[in-house]
């Protein structure tokens, strides 16, 4: 076991951990945080995806112990008082989710695509989320989404 | 009198947003595998490694000593009480069923079938102690190709039984009666085109793989499961393990997606159950997305000899299709009825006089098929839409001409077409000129001939596919005379509460759907209650005793439909009462915009929200009333429904690379009237990407092994935002008649309707180099290929593929 110190949605942890133990089965096992999801075991899909010190990474290529004194943001943090973050109203407003699996990893990818790139091309938003899988979709509307909510937006 | 009366805005019709995105969207879900109940144990599933094997020795002693271990089964633990995975669509009497165990026992028949089970304290412990389970298999030859298992002397699947074909079905328009004799037709026609095209095995891949929670409560049990059909699993699992139904509870809860591959009785779902009654402990199984590739059930997959007949003026004069569909190593649920599905719809929108079908069902040691988005209709609308273009060929004429030639003209409906089926509505005329219109097809064409005589390495192809389906599972006496072994009504209740909220509950089992939206958009109008009073129960047989669940583009039509006749029920018993309260004739009663008001007395008026809570508290009702509103009703539809729609594909092919590239996209869906177009444009997005993925990108591959070598996601490529283009798509509507609402089914569309598509848009870009063919997917490889050769793109596609090479170059006729 391995002792970690990590923040998650804004709540300190201190746990033991087993060194195999990935990122994401952290979270949902040992914090509850069953928002992030496992959709596949090659860290193809990043339905898992979360942020990492602001960045995204895939949680189930992230072992815990790779997190110790990291700040991770889960789709379950990102919502600021009652209030939904700009990239979750997008996603409602422009039906850009149907079964909702892949969305957690969708809109944690897109929040950091936009911290990197605020008004991003039709072109760099399929590059931006090319990691994250979508069987429902066809992704139209995701792009319309992160579209609505890029600084060239209508929001 | 002039009447100005104030249209209230109707709900149906609306983009309303929906209701279920608040918990996706911020992670407040309930997906089966986050739920944890106390004392709950985890299961690993240790399977097999061999394509066909007997099973000689399973050595578990080792694993049972592991740290955490409760227990380990094998097969032979459970093969008294295991039954056999059901199988409900036996398609002809002497079908036959080898029977399909949970666990294997004596022998193993595809890779990925369970061979033990270990149960621990925590799921990592489970998975640590299958590495110390010792089986020994003795191998047995594998079959994987279907044409060559059908061949005489061929090695066998089953030992049991004689041969690898588990039924033959036939349609015959000649002796059904809706049609003339099908070899006179081809005796005397003028044209005659045969082609053998080739559906490539698909894997569903919703993206929540499956799990299974089961926790025993007294002497009944309650299962959540990551299922479409949690009415159907419930009554077979009663069925198979003899558990009383009414002691057996099923929830499907936040599920995601399944587009059929969730529409089975699975053997996890088994085997948790088994597990937990014999333990008399809760337990979770979630599979790896390696599990579900190659375990969970697979679709398509059929060789399609078709024979096309016509006058030489383009005129269709007959069609023949024979198929071999494979089942895999054994029959799911309905695994037989999904190519028997296709027979209905291979004559499509065109009026052909005469039609034979023929299907044989055939074994391999693969991983069975069953229904995958569409189930049988995908793989009838790609080969008569790709065999229209290659008449189109032969008679030198245009193909979007040849289908204006052949298709029932608007004028025409109802039509009854020579599989027997009576469309009851379109307008293929207004949808083609609509899409014609919107790609701009005279300045491709233009722009096609412009770079051919160039010579641009890179052409430009036009793809056609004018489709009709059939879905909305339907009409019970059909399925019926199919043999089907239920029938296809749905169920609603519409429950009146005190506060004037609405409580809809329904038999459909939503998997992002949007049932709750769009059932209280539904019932909104209805009842004239805003839009955020109602809300809508799902999933739990518990609360939703009834039901037959969601699969085959059925839940607006039927299940849409059984909540409409539930809310008229409501209002009618409500009208009742408003007359008693009122003090008036129910005669005398209007009921608009939610109220009933004394006509000629405007003033007098009660909203039914208020008749309600009268009835709850029940003081004063007319005589030998129940104090009630809460109504149900079960429709049983008379027909099937019948979208249809005009897609066109353009794509851009490299000649010296083989890479595809769709440049434009459009499609003009008649999907009659709708209840959210929003709900309505998402799902025809969705629908195309998998048609499309069809078209480039998917394929399981088994090796010659029967390894199946795309199980994982790095190799089996659904596609990601970067792989699709654009969708331009738009509506017309011809309302169904056989609904109320006039709404036909939303969710197959796509994908039936796009895969024909992007392939004829391919062939258009080659033809000139001789290309008539190309295998499905068309990856640049065997693009290249056949630009090379001129020929169908060679049998092997990918490291390991067999890719029906047993005679992919031969020329066979359909019967």
């Amino acid at each position: 076991m391995t002792r970690i110190k990590v923040t998650v949605d804004g709540v300190a942890y201190d746990d033991d951990v087993e060194p195999r133990l990935l990122l994401v089965h952290y979270l949902r096992e040992r914090l509850g945080k069953v928002g992030t999801v496992v959709g596949c075991d090659t860290s193809n899909c990043g339905a898992c995806t979360v942020l990492m010190d602001g960045k995204s990474v895939k949680s189930c290529t992230v072992l815990g112990v790779q997190a110790d004194g990291g700040e991770i943001t889960t789709i379950e943090g990102l919502s600021t008082d009652g209030r939904l973050h700009p990239v979750q109203q997008a996603f409602h407003e422009a039906h850009a989710l149907q079964c909702g699996f892949c969305t957690p990893g969708m809109i944690m990818a897109t929040v950091d695509l936009l911290s990197e790139n605020a008004n991003p091309s039709v072109e760099e938003i399929k590059d931006g989320i090319e990691g994250n899988l979508c069987r429902c979709t066809g992704y139209q509307n995701i792009i319309k989404a992160v579209q609505a909510v890029s600084s060239g937006g209508t929001q | 009198m002039t009447v100005t009366e104030e249209r209230p805005t109707s709900e149906v019709g609306k983009a309303r947003l929906r209701k279920e995105d608040a918990r996706l969207i911020t992670g407040q879900t309930n997906w089966t595998d986050n739920i944890v109940v106390p004392g709950m144990l985890h299961l690993a599933v240790l399977r097999s490694p061999m394509a066909h094997a007997k099973i000689t020795n399973v050595n578990i002693d080792e694993a049972k000593g592991r740290p955490g271990v409760i227990a380990v089964f094998t097969g032979k633990d459970f093969a008294e009480e295991q039954g056999t995975i059901p199988c409900a669509w036996p398609v002809t009497p002497d079908m036959v069923n080898p029977g399909h165990p949970s666990i294997a026992v004596d022998e193993v028949k595809h890779v990925g079938e369970a061979v033990a089970i270990v149960v621990a304290r925590d799921k990592y412990a489970a998975q640590d102690a299958l590495e110390h389970i010792d089986v020994d298999y003795e191998s047995l030859p594998v079959v994987l190709e279907m044409e060559a298992a059908v061949s005489d002397g061929a090695d066998k699947v089953h030992s049991h039984i004689d041969g690898n074909q588990s039924f033959s079905f036939v349609f015959d328009a000649g002796e059904a009666g809706t049609g003339e004799p099908t070899q006179e037709a081809f005796d005397n026609a003028e044209v005659v085109v045969s082609r053998r095209f080739v559906q490539q095995r698909l894997i569903p891949a919703f993206m929540e793989p499956r799990s299974t929670v089961v926790q025993p409560i007294g002497d009944g049990f309650t299962m959540w499961t990551s299922t479409q059909v949690p009415h159907i699993l419930r009554l077979m699992l009663a069925l198979t393990l003899g558990v009383p139904e009414h002691k057996l509870r099923v929830i499907a809860p936040d599920v995601g997606g399944g587009f059929g591959g969730k529409l089975q009785v699975t053997p996890e779902e088994v085997i948790c159950m088994m597990v937990s009654r014999r333990l008399r402990k809760p337990v979770k199984y979630t599979e790896s997305r390696s599990e579900s590739l190659m375990s969970a059930h697979h679709g398509r997959d059929q060789i399609q000899y078709i024979d096309i007949a016509a006058k030489r003026d383009g005129t269709v004069t007959g069609l023949k299709v024979r198929l071999l569909a494979d089942m895999g190593a054994y029959l799911r649920l309905v695994s037989p009825g999904v190519p028997v599905l296709g027979a209905f719809m291979f004559p499509a929108i065109y009026k052909f006089p005469a039609y034979r079908f023929q299907c044989d069902g055939v074994f391999t040691n693969k991983t069975p098929t069953d229904a995958y988005r569409g189930a049988g209709r995908p793989e009838a609308t790609f080969a008569i839409e790709r065999i229209m273009d290659e008449l189109a060929v032969e008679l030198a004429m245009d193909p979007m001409e040849l289908r204006r030639k052949n298709w029932i003209k608007h004028e025409e409906f109802p039509f009854t077409t020579v599989a027997g089926l009576t469309y009851d509505s379109g307008n293929y005329e207004a949808a083609t000129d609509k899409a014609q219109q919107m790609m701009d097809w005279d300045g491709l064409k233009a722009e096609q001939k412009q770079r051919r005589e160039s010579k641009d390495p890179v052409q430009l192809g036009l793809g056609i596919s004018t489709f009709t389906e059939m879905c909305g599972l339907a009409p019970s006496r059909v399925l019926g005379s199919l043999s089907y072994g239920a029938g296809g009504w749905e169920q609603a209740s519409v429950r009146m509460l005190p506060t004037g909220m609405v409580e809809v509950v329904t038999g459909t089992s939503p998997h992002g759907q949007g049932h709750v939206t769009a059932w209280s958009q539904i019932v909104a109008d209805q009842l004239g209650v805003p839009f955020e009073n109602i809300g809508v129960v799902h999933g739990d047989t518990a609360s939703s005793h009834k039901g037959l669940d969601s699969y085959g583009s059925r839940s607006l039509v039927v299940g849409g439909i059984a909540v409409v006749k539930a809310a008229e029920k409501v209002v009618q018993k409500a009208k009742r009462i408003a007359a008693h309260l009122l003090e008036a004739s129910e005669d005398d009663l209007d009921f608009k915009d939610g109220s009933f008001s004394v006509r000629g007395t405007p003033d007098s008026k009660m909203s039914i929200q208020e008749i309600a809570l009268a009835t709850f508290a029940a003081h004063n009702l007319p005589d030998g009333m129940e104090p009630t509103l809460d109504s149900d009703a079960t429709f049983d539809p008379e027909n099937f429904s019948f979208p249809h729609g005009t897609h066109l594909c353009a794509t851009e092919v490299d000649t010296e690379t083989g890479r595809v590239t769709i440049r434009k996209y459009v499609c003009v869906d008649d999907v009659g009237e709708v209840v959210n177009p929003l709900i309505v444009e998402g799902q025809i997005h969705g629908g195309l990407a998998q048609g499309i993925a069809q078209a480039l990108f998917e394929e399981a591959i088994y090796d010659d092994d029967g390894n199946l070598t795309t199980g994982s996601f790095v190799d089996y490529l659904v596609p990601s935002a970067s792989d699709l283009p654009h969708f331009d798509t738009d509506r017309t509507v011809s309302p169904a008649t056989s609904n109320p609402l006039g709404v036909k089914g939303v969710g197959e569309a796509g994908t039936i309707a796009s895969t024909p598509a992007v392939v004829n848009s391919v062939i258009d870009a080659l033809r000139y180099l001789g290309v008539d063919d190309i295998l499905m997917p068309m990856t640049p490889e065997r693009v290249w290929r056949a630009v090379k050769d001129g020929s169908s793109g060679g049998e092997r596609a990918a490291e390991g593929s067999l890719a029906y090479s047993a005679t992919a170059d031969t020329e066979e006729s359909a019967l």
